[in-house]
């Protein structure tokens, strides 16, 4: 079982959280001007890295509030968690991050690399 | 050699009964608050003018009698009167809350029906939570005014300690559980098992 810090809640098991994929997959600003091959890239194309992984976890059983978790996809390890939003995707980390278990404040992360 | 003792006779609903400590603590009036980020700070001061509490923090219940008020999310709380209906405690709130704002910055809603609440007493109370419970319930990490949503078992609940804050195991140990109406025969049968399952394990008999 993962022990999956909340931002809100602190330290919390697994079973308390549901999975949500990916993280910092942004909307398209416009789908409609999107071709089959793009939305469809942003509908179904997933990084599948062998090492850090942000992904999106749901507290359901706790405070009901989705987080942003970065994980080793290999050893299992959770680096951190954040709110959600709190780190656009893409952007620079300049938005202001509450969450005592920030992941870019204790470890730049490296998006999938290792 | 002498005759091995005779076991005493139990009744079959003895477990479910007797030396459990719990207790249920029937149709309280629960009223949820809803408050936008903006204006926590606004709101948790008319709400302590009206409730005669802060809102509490992540993880805490503040209040300590009628009404006493739980964090359970962002801009969520759970508050609970035993001595209000939930239409009348609703009403309070609202215009509490909205006489200055229009109810802008929260909505209250009455969840009076949806849980009912479980009373857990007595120096085996933690031990009989860890057994459906994956959170750390030492008082060291989860003291007198700490509230989370957790589970226990299958079911979905709000856990709130209302005493003991002494060494594990204390006689003043007290928890409140929150749990679904449609969860709480489930979760009763749940905790008096457990809870006759330390009683058994305490007297050294194989469980």
């Amino acid at each position: 079982m993962l022990l999956i810090p909340c931002p809100w809640c602190g330290p919390r098991d697994e079973r308390e959280f549901r999975y949500g994929g990916q993280a910092h997959i942004a909307y398209p600003a416009d789908p409609s001007a999107l071709g089959d091959e793009a939305w469809a890239d942003y509908l179904f194309m997933r990084d599948n890295p062998a090492g850090r992984h942000a992904e999106r976890w749901f507290h359901g059983s706790g405070c009901r509030a989705w987080c942003d978790v970065e994980r080793d996809t290999v050893d299992y390890t959770v680096t951190g968690s954040c709110t959600t939003g709190a780190h656009p995707a893409g952007g620079p980390d300049t938005g202001p991050c509450t969450s005592p278990y920030c992941v870019r404040r204790a470890v730049p992360s490296t998006g999938g690399t290792r | 050699m002498a005759e091995p003792a005779v076991p005493r006779r139990r009744s079959p609903a003895e477990d479910l009964l007797e030396g459990s400590h719990l207790r249920e603590l029937s149709f309280l009036a629960q009223a949820e608050l809803r408050v936008d980020a903006e204006e926590a700070d606004a709101a948790s001061r008319m709400a302590e003018q009206f409730l005669g509490c802060p809102l509490p923090g992540p993880g805490r219940a503040t209040g300590t009698g009628t009404p006493y008020v739980l964090w359970s999310g962002p801009g969520r709380y759970l508050v609970v009167d035993a001595e209000a209906t939930g239409r009348g405690l609703c009403a309070g709130l609202s215009a509490a809350l909205g006489g200055e704002y229009g109810r802008l910055c929260a909505a209250v809603a009455d969840l009076s029906a949806q849980r009912t609440v479980l009373e857990l007493r007595g120096p085996d109370a933690e031990e009989v939570l860890a057994r459906g419970c994956p959170l750390d319930l030492h008082p060291r990490e989860f003291g007198t005014g700490s509230y989370a949503q957790t589970v226990i078992g299958k079911a979905a609940v709000g856990l709130h300690r209302t005493g003991g804050d002494g060494p594990p195991g204390g006689d003043a140990t007290a928890f409140r559980i929150l749990v679904r109406a449609s969860f709480a025969d489930y979760l009763a049968r749940l905790l008096t098992g457990a809870a006759a399952d330390v009683r058994n394990a305490r007297a050294g008999a194989v469980v």
